[in-house]
């Protein structure tokens, strides 16, 4: 993977490759740089707080879209044993834009669903850059179902710009893929977490978006629209995606506000990116915990609290 | 104009007196406008359905019509710029305080609890008040064992309630849930143009879903699809729906 660096990242990382030069020199003509190193390591410290601790809206929609974050594919090799990945929505074809399929998170079997865009340019493609088609929506429905049936608890990854909206996706109901999902979610009778590790882009995010818990990473976001799309359509000028990113209220600390999500999962400093390890484990913790909440619950009481959950979403004046 | 076809465009301009002829968005049929009120607004030519109002739709539609939950009123949740002037001018120019009015009605012999969509208010997008309405809607048809008929117009979600109006989303679908339990008929009628976050929600779970001839009706809207693919709008139609069985 090549390392990608945005344009906020960049003091960090050079101060970073100045440690690293120095600790070689060091190495090379045997010089104490102890303290120096340290110096530059509390400035890192400094510098990241600062500049993490005041991130803009539109510098979260670039971390969590960062090229070097990690996606479902990672999560699933970092976070799972034995994963055994099912295919196919049984009408039309494999969407590998959804990854679907069953495996162990500490010993528990659980089904496992997420969005995957793809490292490589080949990959990309493959995936369709992370955007499903109905037959995504449909196979992820199905293998659901399954661990309704066998009483397996659902975690559902979100990182997706949208759903495709392409010729094909419309053809074969697009629409009607997303909305019986959602409709059909809300009385899966079976605990399902979801969580958003990336881009929550829209209905796409939402076809496997209803859950008892929905979370998010620290740097993910989670919107009606891309703000380039609002940027566009309220402006006419999707350069002013950073001011309607911020319009939108997209990030973690607003949705958790207005509790369209329950909770925030940490993540390492500096991004997902930083350290996989670090950032699959705070998820993996996560979700162990929110399972073991879910274990005395009756099942109907699980669905009915679903419902409920959603309903009660919206403000309005009376 | 929804249906413009290229080619379709008369090259000289007819002069024709203000409002007393009107030319078919689909088909480009001249008109006139008496005719049209007495076919209900359906063009002659090619069974276009021109765009009539929710207050409209309901005349025509219900014998009796008592409107409910009307008391609630959009909010600008997200703080959104522009927002709350935007409220206020499509209130007075469509003459309905949101994208959607619901309330019990008579068809016949038939008591019913119907929601008819404004496309006008907002390009018809779904906020939370809508959302509230809709489930309000389900539930009073519960309680009073009615059977449900929501006809959309709509854009999708509204852009300035953010993610409190994708969740709308799940509200409407969820509720639907309830009325499915209890066994009672669910009719969508989709009227052009039906889509987005509304076609990918209630819109689409009709036990039964009708469509005017030639509406525009999808996931992605036709600006959106026209600016990445350039293709031909029609392919959404109603026709490809039936075609393609959905």
């Amino acid at each position: 993977m090549t390392p990608v660096w945005l344009e906020f990242e960049r003091p960090i990382i050079e101060l970073e490759q100045k440690i690293d030069e120095l600790k070689i020199i060091a190495q090379d003509e045997k010089l104490d740089v102890e303290g120096e190193i340290k110096q530059l390591e509390t400035k890192i410290v400094h510098l990241s707080n600062e500049i993490y601790s005041n991130l803009t809206p539109w510098q979260r929609v670039q971390l969590a879209r960062h090229p070097n974050r990690p996606y479902t594919s990672d999560y699933i090799k970092l976070i799972l044993t034995d994963f055994i990945e099912l295919n196919g929505d049984r009408c039309f074809r494999n969407d590998p834009s959804i990854i679907a399929g069953m495996g162990k998170i500490d010993g528990k079997s659980i089904v496992f669903i997420g969005q995957e865009k793809g490292r490589t340019t080949k990959e990309k493609i493959y995936r369709n850059f992370g955007m499903p088609h109905p037959e995504g929506y449909r196979k992820a429905l199905r293998i659901m179902e399954m661990g309704e049936k066998f009483g397996k608890p659902i975690v559902a990854l979100i990182d997706t710009p949208g759903a495709y909206p392409g010729i094909g996706a419309e053809e074969r109901g697009q629409a009607q893929a997303i909305a019986k999902n959602i409709m059909a979610m809300c009385t899966l009778k079976t605990p399902i977490i979801v969580i958003v590790i990336g881009e929550g882009g829209s209905g796409g995010a939402l076809g496997i978006g209803v859950g008892d818990i929905v979370l998010m990473q620290e740097y993910a976001f989670y919107s009606v629209i891309s703000p380039e799309g609002c940027a566009s359509i309220l402006w006419k000028d999707s350069k002013k995606a950073e001011e309607a990113a911020k319009s939108l209220r997209l990030t973690t600390q607003d949705l958790l506000e207005f509790k369209v999500i329950d909770g925030i999962i940490p993540e390492p400093k500096g991004g997902a990116h930083r350290n996989f390890s670090e950032a699959a484990n705070m998820l993996k913790q996560a979700i162990l915990t929110q399972l073991n909440c879910f274990s005395s619950i009756e099942l109907n009481t699980l669905v009915e609290k679903r419902i409920k959950k959603f309903q009660s979403m919206g403000m309005y004046k009376v | 104009m929804w249906f413009k076809k290229k080619g379709l465009t008369p090259t000289t301009k007819r002069e024709v007196p203000d409002g007393l002829w009107l030319k078919c968005d689909s088909c480009g049929e001249l008109l006139y406008r008496k005719e049209l009120a007495k076919n209900l607004y359906v063009c002659e030519g090619c069974g276009y359905h021109f765009r009539i109002g929710a207050q409209k739709y309901i005349e025509l539609l219900a014998d009796e019509f008592n409107e409910s939950n009307d008391a609630i009123k959009p909010t600008n949740i997200l703080g959104f710029p522009e927002y709350d002037e935007k409220l206020k001018s499509d209130t007075e120019s469509s003459g309905v305080n949101e994208s959607i009015v619901t309330g019990e009605a008579k068809i016949g012999q038939h008591k019913i609890a119907i929601g008819v969509m404004e496309f006008e208010f907002m390009a018809g997008s779904m906020g939370s008040v809508l959302g509230e309405r809709v489930k309000v809607l389900i539930d009073l048809a519960i309680e009073k064992r009615l059977p449900v008929i929501i006809v959309s117009a709509s854009g999708g979600a509204r852009m300035q309630e953010g993610i409190i109006s994708l969740m709308q989303m799940a509200k409407t679908a969820s509720a639907l849930t309830y009325l499915a339990a209890a066994n009672l008929p669910y009719i969508s009628i989709l009227t052009n143009p039906t889509t987005a976050g509304v076609m990918a929600s209630y819109a689409s779970l009709g036990d039964i879903i009708i469509a005017e001839p030639r509406a525009l009706i999808g996931f992605a809207g036709r600006t959106f699809l026209h600016l990445k693919r350039g293709r031909d709008e029609e392919i959404f139609s109603t026709y490809l729906f039936i075609y393609f069985g959905l």
